[in-house]
């Protein structure tokens, strides 16, 4: 079976700073990959690097087998390759609804319409769907700005969801949302994912999130893969204890800016 | 076609303002006609307004607008006001097409003076063409409608008026579903992320494009009018302080709806008219105050004094 995602030697250099350090990363399709590190170990410069917004310093990437080295982003989207972001990114003048419808239209077309109404019962009828299916239904008609942090993150990934992407990359899906909300939404996520068959790549810092959901983890460490496979082997190796995981429990507080 | 509650609307406004043209006095109607006339033009400022970015030269295609229909009468031999019209149009898209694959590469202030430049270059070549009367500009006159020649005052007048509504009534039906249809409403989305509209695997750049292609051509047309009710056209359309009016209008009307810079632009004629005559010298001072006034106490513009929207609500 072919890999839906691969790496060979991808670099990424900020001046002094190595972000990106010879990454060869595969992902065969159907997989859960779980992404850990600690801050600033690379792990969004990866993400951004897969998804066309950075330019690796060096390297090469491959989308089902075909290189998608420095394709622009909607390029990638378009290919099937959807992210979140570590801070959800929406429309904030926008309310909840009309930001899915956004994303529904451009799903449909790369080239929206001059003409025809971008609120149409169609399209309302098909974002009401799934807000329910993210279980954010009563924040139809607020605005970003009055809704809280784990719904905007969930509206973020419904958002990257409507295209219907093979894979899915989610920065922090988690990150400033109550540890009691985290399940809640990571099991709203990865049913919708399931039940859309797609690959998924996630960074997160909750090792319990970790070992709930995926088959296999990348620990990260000042630019490095220092270790890669099941989550059990992952989090006993010691070298990923020391750096990475600590002692436990080592959950990140806050928002993580990026 | 089906027409929404808006669209009605503004049929009737428009078809009560041709009846009241018929009745009114001459001046006002030249007052009006130059008003609804500007603002088409301040229509195209207000479409790229609501992509986020503020074009200080609209009187780039404003001076396009105007100066293709003077000149198709006076070196092409086309007398036809609506072929003239629609040919102004067409060499502002032309236009629009070149200088946009540009400037989309800008944002802010970068977007706004690069359109600024393009204006005053125009300004600058207008000026030095003897041609077309330099500083002077030259005259429009002659032209016909469907191969029939309004005489010259009243009757011409009262045929600007009503094409001037008539073209007015369809802008604002055409940008009204616009601003609701896909790119409408994308380009709002792009003022307001545009990571994430290039994420949603669309081309903020090329949306930016699109419209501002759109505006150039609605402006146009608004000089073209212009052209046309003041029978003249010179190099001061393309000059900054035109532009400048385009934005002050736009804020004072404000994005709210499509109806908007129409009002702000006769509220504009009317009190920069009075001023003028009632109280000289000061108008640039009134000018001033209406502005600190809108922005402090009506920062959604004039038509927030009309709509009930309440904040979050969007119609
Ligand atoms: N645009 C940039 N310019 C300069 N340096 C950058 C840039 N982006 C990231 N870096 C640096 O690259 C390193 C990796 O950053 P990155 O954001 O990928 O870390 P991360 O693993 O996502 O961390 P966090 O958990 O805090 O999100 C950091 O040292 C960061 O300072
Ligand atoms: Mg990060």
């Amino acid at each position: 079976m072919t890999n839906i995602l691969e790496t060979r030697s991808l670099n990424k250099e900020f001046g002094a700073v190595i972000a990106a350090k010879d990454l060869n990363v595969q992902v065969a399709k159907g997989e859960v990959v779980g992404v850990i590190g600690s801050n600033g170990a690379g792990k969004t410069t990866f993400i951004n690097m897969v998804t066309g917004y950075l330019k690796p310093t060096r390297g090469e990437i491959l989308f089902n087998g075909k290189s998608i080295l420095g394709h622009s982003p909607r390029a990638i989207t378009r290919a099937g390759m959807a992210r979140s972001f570590q801070v959800a990114q929406l429309f904030p003048e926008m309310n909840v609804l009309d930001n899915l419808l956004v994303a529904l239209a451009a799903a449909e077309s790369p080239r929206p319409s001059f003409l025809s109404p971008l609120r149409s019962d169609a399209r309302i009828a098909r974002a009401e769907e799934i807000l329910a299916e993210f279980g954010v239904e009563h924040y139809r008609d607020s605005l970003v700005t009055a809704v809280p942090q784990g719904a905007r993150k969930l509206v973020d990934i419904a958002m990257a969801l409507i295209g219907n992407p093979q894979m899915l990359l989610l920065d922090e899906p988690t990150s400033g949302v109550s540890m009691d909300e985290k399940t809640g939404l990571m099991d709203t996520v990865m049913n919708a994912v399931r039940q859309h068959g797609v690959t998924v790549l996630f960074v997160e810092h909750d090792m319990d999130v970790v070992e709930r959901y995926v088959s296999r983890v990348l620990a990260f460490y000042s630019g490095e893969i220092i270790a890669d496979g099941k989550p059990a082997a992952v989090l006993a190796d010691e070298q990923v204890r020391d750096l990475v995981t600590g002692h436990r429990p080592t959950q990140k507080k806050g928002n993580g800016a990026s | 076609m089906r027409f929404d509650k808006t669209e009605i609307s503004l049929a009737l406004v428009a078809i009560a303002c041709v009846l009241f043209g018929f009745i009114s006095p001459g001046w006002l109607i030249f007052l009006l006609t130059i008003a609804l006339a500007k603002a088409l033009v301040v229509q195209g400022v207000v479409m790229q307004m609501r992509s986020g970015l503020v074009s200080f030269g609209q009187g780039l295609f404003y001076c396009i607008g105007g100066y293709t229909v003077g000149m198709g009468g006076q070196f092409f031999g086309i007398h036809d006001a609506i072929a003239a019209l629609a040919l102004g149009m067409a060499v502002a898209i032309v236009v629009a097409m070149i200088l946009g694959l540009l400037l989309t590469r800008y944002r802010d202030i970068f977007f706004a003076m690069l359109s600024l430049a393009f204006s005053m270059i125009l300004f600058g070549i207008l000026v030095k063409s003897q041609g077309l009367g330099s500083t002077d500009g030259f005259n429009v006159h002659n032209w016909t409608l469907f191969g029939w020649a309004p005489e010259t005052g009243a009757d011409s007048q009262q045929t600007v008026f009503t094409m001037t509504i008539a073209a007015g009534l369809l802008i604002a039906i055409l940008i009204h579903r616009y601003t609701k249809a896909g790119i409408g409403v994308i380009c709002e989305a792009v003022r307001e992320n545009e990571v994430r509209v290039e994420y949603l695997g669309l081309s903020p750049r090329w949306l930016l494009y699109g419209n501002y292609v759109a505006a150039a051509a609605v402006s146009a047309l608004g000089g073209g009018l212009t052209a046309l009710a003041t029978g003249h056209v010179d190099p001061e359309m393309a000059y900054w302080t035109t532009s400048g009016e385009f934005i002050f209008i736009a804020l004072l009307g404000g994005l709210g709806h499509v109806a908007a810079p129409f009002i702000a632009a006769i509220v504009f004629s009317v009190v920069r008219t009075y001023s003028i005559e009632f109280v000289p010298n000061t108008w640039q001072m009134i000018l001033g105050f209406t502005l600190l006034g809108v922005i402090v106490f009506l920062p959604k513009g004039l038509w927030s004094l009309v709509s009930r929207e309440k904040s979050g609500e969007r119609t």
